[in-house]
């Protein structure tokens, strides 16, 4: 089978806990565990293969020019990983069914702990290292989900946040460090970037994608100053705690420095910075859980101090260091799970696990605490148990490095007084726990779990203990092919012997272990020491920043987002301002090479007229109708100007559009205050306002001027050359509209249609108040259709449907067309709604114009999709001439189809619109209340 | 010839941008009106001035560029479908808050933010 089947099979197991948990806890385990045993199988399968040194590569392209593949490779680390997710996964299933209670949400537990799972075997399966980035977010979001758990309790959520934004933020980082990598070295395959660290490490981003993927892998991994997330994490349901909090998410920071490890390690600050953040954590970690009475909160310190140690591994600049550091990791999965399902099985059956309380268990549950006290020995690192041996291999490779140079030997001393401190704290867990006295007031009378609750516990400790006696045996040969996936280089010779003599390492065992006994018998000192600092909760401490942060967020966004129009409008006037008007400031002069042309009287008298209508606008915009009469008349002299300066096109649109948009807004205003009140804005705004707008106007003047003054190279010529030849008119503007660009005519009209139905949809159900009598007091005139109206315009209705007929049939090689013959006609119709009111228009044209404005985009696309039949791309035109008696010859073409549909669209458009508007002021409309 | 067309584009700018960042809507949607003109007249003389030219083959030796001209008789038909909309938008503002004030609200409110008002209609 393929190797996508591994998270695959996961993946689909997401699905099976909700659909089985109906059918009871039982049925919900067996279906949870089904999918991941059978891809533990299939892991299984490729075991002999990888220990003989062959990876495995699937890859399918999804987007090649993003780098977006999906790719999976399965090699030593890899599958180290995998059989630690799956195993140790399984394990955890099998706990959780008894951990939770009946009222836990069983089926949704199961699914969010196979989500996660899932994302974890893509992270460490992933071979495109977008694809990896994308799994790890979705560990931290099902992680999320999983400490969130217990949504009911507050540290519950609050730690869940925390986790997800530290790691998320993380996260972030990451992708930078990801894409800053990629785009460097020109791909995204892992297998490629793993051959290429020389020349990563020789370019100028290393620094940048050093730190990037450091801070993602350390926040991942709880390194310090970052470490704080985990032990509110421990909110979770202690088998999220014993599966995502030990054994495996805080692993992927450590998974990703042994992934990377060829390409970024092998620099001084790569050795600097990871192993004293390694350090730094490692004895911040153990010494903090010294002091902790929470069971799972010395567990959790305890982790940190581990994973900070496995970092300290990695930042040693030897080969013998990363091998340590993979053992290590296996190391530590197996001993602290099986240590929180000891701590989680102590807080289900004592109901407590604050260690003040829980006292002298040994008497009520013998077993689980040798199963204990086995793992915290190990966690100690006492001989024969495998956390002693990697803890060895980690002395005597601090003993030989040099990563502080003459200051070196600070490491190895430091490293002791970890693994002293570690030995204080399991003693402690041991002591407290199991010893020292009786309980106190603990809520239930402890006693063995049941049966098969403690199944997962012996695996583990089982293993501790091979790994420990006969660690060539057990792990050998997975250690020797995962640390060469890590190094991606042949192994220097190593043994993995339980005894080696004596030397400096057991000696520097043996000063930890004797510490570490001092320590803990003399701890009532340190812990008089600590108590005179006052603790910091991190919780809070986070918690207020996390305010802090979004208040300054809220005062910002307030600051340009008020909820105001103006506000906005003016940022973007603004900045367009600043936009448009910096490169004038470069330009040398705005006047261009081309002449002026003679100024007529005309154009004078025109631009007076253009002005005196622009300025009063504004001057009367308080009186709305008189503002409206002047900006009509800006809109004839626009009209006026397209007529004069060659665009008769143009100026028959602008004309018709300017009597529709008149009436658009008389009919608005019949609805509006007439008035506007004087003290609209302060003498302040207006200035400034005045300001703004002034500036802009003078801008934009000098870019049109410079631009009118300059020689013109226009595509042009082609149209123009084609017209006649390829479009079959004559009328260039209007082949460009129906031929040449007909593709955009169409998204125009489309556009057109889509406003009026917005349109149409703002009106059904709009209730305004109807005036009884205008501004003055006076009422309407009782004579609402006028009997010379209605005559004059039916009369003129026959003669203005022929003018638009006539405008439509000569657009192509004259100036008219759809666009214009679509606004006469709809003019002449409305015409008739003005003369003789809804009503009447109603009983003689009862057509609903939004079928119209269908029609027009069917007609258009039609017309497009026709050329499909004649093997001709979309909107080719076709066109030949006729002849017929009478008539003469006259021509046919297929773009008068589609200015058919643009004719239709434009009526819909506009009747639609002025129709449905008029119609408000009639008996038609509900009623205002 | 061409100053004063630019004088004019210029002027049409100034005061449609001035009526624009007025607070009542009237005055908004006039400005928009006043903003398009001007707009269709800029995108128009990138085309350059010429009297007397031809669109129509045939007719003259000096062609006026016919694809500024194209470009903006669609814009004039979309420009009237956006001041409608936005017309028609002020409307039913009004109909559902009972002011034409561009942020729906009086002067009393000032100070509220936006999100403490309740509407006064209801959507239909």
């Amino acid at each position: 089978m393929q190797l996508f089947w591994i998270p695959l099979l996961t993946l689909v197991g997401t699905l099976l806990p909700m659909l089985a948990y109906r059918f009871g806890r039982r049925a919900t385990l067996l279906a949870t565990a089904t999918l991941p045993a059978c891809a533990l199988a299939l892991v299984f399968t490729y075991i002999p293969d990888i220990l003989n040194g062959q990876s495995f590569v699937w890859q399918t392209d999804w987007i090649p020019a993003a780098g977006l593949s999906i790719a999976f490779r399965f090699d030593g680390l890899a599958l180290l990983f995998a059989l630690l997710i799956l195993g140790i996964g399984l394990l955890v299933i099998l706990y959780a069914r008894y951990y939770l209670s009946e009222r836990d949400h069983m089926g949704r537990f199961y699914a969010f702990l196979i989500l996660f799972m899932t994302a974890m075997l893509g992270v460490v399966m992933s071979d495109n290292i977008l694809q990896l980035w994308f799994f790890w977010e979705l560990t931290s979001v099902s992680s999320f989900l999983l400490i969130s758990f217990w949504w009911h309790k507050t540290e519950a959520r609050k730690g869940a946040r925390m986790a997800l934004m530290i790691t998320g933020a993380g996260g972030l980082a990451l992708l930078g460090a990801f894409i800053l990598m990629g785009e460097t070295l020109g791909t995204y395959s892992l297998s490629a970037i793993l051959a290429s660290g020389d020349a990563l490490r020789e370019s100028s981003v290393y620094v940048p994608v050093m730190i990037l993927f450091l801070l993602g892998a350390f926040t991942k991994s709880a390194q310090f100053p970052f470490h704080f997330w985990l032990p509110h994490a421990m909110a979770a349901p202690t088998p999220v705690s014993s599966y995502l909090h030990s054994a495996t998410m805080v692993k992927a920071g450590v998974f990703l420095l042994a992934r990377f490890y060829p390409v970024l390690s092998g620099t001084d600050m790569w050795f600097g910075i990871v192993s004293l953040v390694g350090l730094a954590t490692l004895l911040v970690g153990a010494y903090t859980a010294l002091f902790k009475h929470d069971l799972k909160g010395l567990l959790a310190y305890s982790t940190i101090s581990h994973l900070g140690l496995i970092t300290l591994l990695f930042g040693l600049d030897t080969r013998m260091a990363a091998i340590a550091a993979v053992f290590h990791i296996i190391n530590h999965a197996v001993f602290k799970a099986s240590l929180f399902m000891a701590a989680g099985i102590i807080d289900h059956e004592s109901g407590s696990r604050d260690m003040r309380q829980l006292n002298g268990l040994w008497k009520y549950m013998p077993y689980t605490a040798t199963l204990a006290m086995v793992a915290a020995a190990s966690m100690a690192g006492v001989p024969l148990l495998n956390g002693f041996l990697s803890k060895e291999m980690l002395f005597t490779e601090t003993l030989h490095q040099a990563t502080l140079g003459s200051l070196s030997w600070v490491i190895p001393v430091l490293a002791t007084v970890g693994g002293a401190l570690a030995v204080a704290y399991s003693l402690r867990f041991i002591h407290d726990v199991f010893f020292n006295g009786e309980p106190i007031n603990l809520p239930r009378t402890p006693h063995e779990p049941p049966r098969y609750m403690r199944v997962p516990v012996e695996v583990l400790v089982v293993l501790c203990l091979l790994v420990g006696i006969v660690p060539e045996f057990a792990v050998g040969d997975l250690l020797n092919a995962a640390a060469s996936a890590v190094l991606q280089a042949p192994l220097p010779e190593f043994s993995l012997a339980v005894w080696h003599g004596f030397n400096i390492p057991l000696l520097m065992s043996l000063l930890a272990v004797v510490g570490g006994s001092i320590l803990y018998v003399n701890r009532r000192y340190l812990f008089q020491f600590q108590g005179q600092f006052t603790e910091i909760d991190a919780k809070n401490e986070f918690e207020r920043a996390v305010q802090w942060l979004t208040a300054r967020a809220v005062r910002l966004q307030a600051w340009f987002d008020n909820g105001r129009l103006q506000r906005y409008t003016t940022w973007l006037v603004v900045i367009a301002l600043a936009v448009a008007g910096a490169p004038l400031l470069e330009m040398e002069s705005a006047a261009g090479s081309l002449p002026q042309q003679a100024v007529d009287l005309p154009v004078l008298v025109a631009a007076v007229l253009l002005l005196i209508g622009t300025v009063a606008t504004v001057v009367f915009s308080h009186q709305r109708l008189l503002a409206l009469v002047m900006v009509s008349i800006v809109g004839l002299i626009v009209a006026v100007a397209f007529a004069w300066f060659s665009a008769p096109d143009l100026a028959l649109t602008q004309l018709s559009v300017e009597v529709a948009t008149i009436i658009l807004f008389l009919l608005a205003l019949y609805f509006l205050p007439q008035t506007t009140p004087l003290k609209e804005s302060s003498t302040r705004r207006i200035l400034r306002d005045l300001g703004l707008a002034s500036a802009i106007g003078a801008v934009v003047g000098t870019i049109c001027y410079a631009m009118l003054t300059r020689p013109l190279a226009s595509i042009s010529d082609f149209f123009i050359a084609n017209s006649k030849t390829g479009g079959g008119g004559t009328n260039v503007v209007n082949v460009i509209l129906v031929d040449f660009r007909g593709f955009d005519t169409m998204g125009e009209i489309t556009v057109l249609g889509i406003a009026a139905l917005g349109i149409y949809k703002l009106l059904a159900g709009m209730r305004l108040f109807v005036p009884a009598a205008d501004q003055n007091g006076i009422g309407w005139a009782k004579d609402k259709n006028p009997m010379m109206l209605a005559v004059v315009s039916q009369s003129l209705l026959p003669l203005a449907l022929l003018v638009s007929a006539y405008i439509f049939l000569r657009g192509h090689n004259l100036p008219g067309g759809g666009f214009i013959a679509g606004l006469i006609t709809a003019i002449a119709l409305i015409q008739q709604y003005v003369a003789h009111g809804v009503d009447w228009m109603k009983a003689r044209m009862n057509f609903p114009y939004h079928v119209m404005i269908a029609v027009g985009l069917i007609l258009a696309l039609g017309s497009g999709l026709g050329s499909w039949l004649f093997d001709r791309p979309f909107l080719t035109t076709w066109f030949d001439y006729f002849y017929l008696p009478l008539i003469g010859k006259f021509e046919l073409a297929s773009a008068m189809v589609f200015d058919l549909g643009v004719y239709f669209t434009v009526i819909g458009a506009t009747l639609l619109i002025l129709a449905n508007l008029g119609q408000l002021t009639t008996s038609e409309r509900p009623r205002a209340e | 010839m061409e100053t004063i067309y630019a004088i004019c584009v210029g002027a049409m700018t100034a005061g449609g941008i001035f009526l624009v960042l007025r607070g009542y809507t009237f005055a908004v949607v006039l400005g928009l009106t006043l903003l398009s003109y001007a707009v269709n007249l800029f995108i128009f003389a990138s085309g350059r001035l010429v009297v007397n030219g031809a669109v129509i083959l045939g007719e003259s030796e000096r062609y006026a560029d016919p694809l500024p001209q194209a470009l903006v008789l669609t814009a004039i038909v979309i420009g009237f479908a956006m001041t409608a909309f936005a017309l028609i938008l002020a409307l039913r503002a009004r109909s559902d808050l009972g002011n034409d004030q561009v942020d729906g609200r009086t002067e009393i409110h000032d100070d509220l933010p936006q999100r403490q008002r309740s509407n006064t209609g209801d959507d239909a």
